[in-house]
């Protein structure tokens, strides 16, 4: 390796000594800047190593000076969160849920908390402001409640939840009436009487015969749980069906279907994965969207 | 001997090869090796067990459709993702993971504790068309899934496959594999549910996709939606139990 270091007469350089086919290149330094902060990084890797967890080792590894662990950390953020909030959490356990409407300051807490748990965990279904979805995801906005608007009720809702593995969920099963000729309890025909005089509960009939033809068949097989008038029953989570508000398809296909297979909701028990604050505070939030009793 | 010289290693290829291969093979074993003498590598918690058979097929699926190419399934130790999405996420929950789905980009939500959160139909109807029940999502539709069968008659070869890289499937699992698949999207028919929520705690059993008369893709991928997140009860551990 040719190692003849020469001056280069253009720029006073020194050249690398290095020649390929007569080239040769300079032996520019670094910039100092450039060259100190290469070392001040060095130096704090360094410091670094002191300080934090770094170097692994067969059964462990150095624990730094600081004796830092994000998940010490987090722990730490969130207790420190907790108990900021911490009067106001104290509160909300405390007190009654119509104690916390009764408080302003609560009220106005679990507002706030409850608005952004609905947020993440029940927007997806119930929507954005409790509006409701297509296909079965009532509004918790309205009037209207399957299972009950008051305060202690929507609290038992949430906790436990609508038909699922929670031993205190909130169940009901319609029967399909219709299926195979020969199991089935209604025919086709009184199906669509049914449906037709469900109808005529809302006002809504076009066909007063069909109506008529359905009503002895709506009060043997329909009346116990949505009662005679059609008002539904809370304690069945049985809806009403003399109003203009349809869970499903309201239209007298859509109610066809239903009474002949029905589908029936589900809903989680809130109380496996949120705490019983927020669940008190998502309560009070959702009695407050409209239609709290 | 000649005194050391670059210029040794820079002529001789093999020469510089091999101690390429030295040096970088300190690099990986320094940092490799204590991932598996370190005992609190993996948190000492209970509650992690194999896929079940349709879970798997659904992680299968999952990873077919490139699922996480949008959703990581890692909730990282802030305040801010244990507040949105529950614990964070443990090395122990993804040790039965070949490959994990841990991801590193989140278009959608990150699905590490999405088990349980919604039912199953919520699921579906999100999969089939997802700006049906969230208008602004940008998620493709997926509803094509409700009409492929699911098919995996060789599911038990694929618990096999796992076992071999150190899932510790059973004989019993393995010889079971297909009955269990089709047991657990199958609620109301003759099977051995006991057995099966025994060899698979937590799994949920249910007619996902509604169509109890089909074994679908969309079956799958719900029952593997549904048990992430929910096989460890993260009341019964402190910090210190899970600091490593």
């Amino acid at each position: 390796m040719p190692t003849k270091v020469e001056k280069d007469l253009y720029t006073g350089q020194a050249t690398t000594g290095h020649e390929w086919d007569g080239i040769r290149e300079l032996n520019t330094p670094l910039p100092r800047w450039w060259l100190w902060v290469l070392y001040a990084t060095i130096a704090w890797s360094v410091v670094y190593f002191i300080l934090y967890p770094a170097i692994p080792g067969l059964s462990g590894y150095t624990k730094g000076v600081l004796g830092y662990s994000s998940r010490v950390e987090i722990g730490q953020k969130i207790a420190a969160a907790k108990a900021a909030q911490g009067k106001y959490l104290d509160g909300i356990r405390t007190s009654s849920l119509a104690d916390i409407r009764k408080d302003d300051r609560l009220l106005r807490f679990a507002l706030a908390g409850g608005k952004a748990a609905f947020a993440d965990n029940c927007a997806p279904c119930h929507a954005v402001g409790g509006t409701g979805n297509p296909g079965g995801y009532p509004s918790l906005a309205d009037d209207d409640w399957l299972w009950g608007g008051g305060l202690e009720e929507i609290h038992e809702t949430i906790l436990f939840g609508v038909r699922n593995e929670d031993d205190d969920a909130r169940t009901s099963e319609m029967p399909a009436f219709g299926g195979e000729e020969e199991d089935a309890t209604l025919t086709p025909e009184q199906i669509a009487d049914v449906a037709e005089f469900v109808l005529s509960l809302g006002k809504r009939s076009t066909d007063a015969a069909a109506a008529a033809r359905g009503a002895p068949l709506y009060k043997e097989h329909c009346a116990t749980c949505h009662g005679a008038a059609g008002k539904g029953d809370r304690d069945q989570g049985a809806p009403r069906l003399a109003d203009a508000i349809w869970l499903r398809d309201g239209s007298k296909d859509g109610i066809v279907a239903q009474i002949a297979k029905p589908t029936m909701g589900a809903m989680p028990a809130w109380r496996t994965r949120l705490d019983a604050e927020t669940i008190k505070m998502l309560a009070v939030y959702v009695h407050a969207l409209g239609g709290g009793e | 001997m000649a005194k050391f010289s670059h210029a040794i290693l820079e002529k001789n290829v093999i020469l510089l090869a091999i101690a390429t291969l030295i040096t970088v093979s300190i690099g990986g074993l320094v940092e490799i090796v204590p991932l598996y003498t370190i005992k609190s590598t993996i948190e000492p918690v209970k509650g992690v067990r194999p896929y079940s058979p349709l879970e798997l097929a659904g992680r299968q699926i999952y990873i077919r459709e490139g699922c996480y190419n949008c959703h990581s399934q890692m909730v990282r130790p802030f305040r801010d993702e244990v507040e949105r999405y529950g614990p964070y996420s443990l090395a122990a929950e993804s040790m039965y993971d070949h490959p994990f789905q841990w991801g590193s980009k989140r278009t959608g939500p990150d699905l590490a504790r999405v088990g349980g959160k919604y039912s199953n139909a919520w699921q579906v109807q999100h999969l089939v068309d997802p700006r049906s029940v969230e208008p602004g999502s940008v998620m493709p539709p997926y509803s094509f899934l409700l009409r492929r069968k699911l098919g995996r008659e060789d599911i038990a070869r694929h618990l096999q496959a796992n076992k071999a890289v150190g899932v510790p499937y059973t004989p019993a699992m393995i010889a079971a594999a297909y009955a269990d698949m089709v047991a657990q999207a199958d609620p109301e028919g003759d099977h051995d549910h006991d057995a099966l929520l025994e060899r698979y705690p937590k799994a949920m059993i249910a007619d996902f996709d509604g169509k109890p008369e089909e074994l679908t893709e969309m079956d799958a991928l719900v029952a593997y939606l549904q048990i992430l997140g929910r096989m460890v009860d993260f009341k019964k551990y402190t910090v210190k139990d899970l600091q490593q």
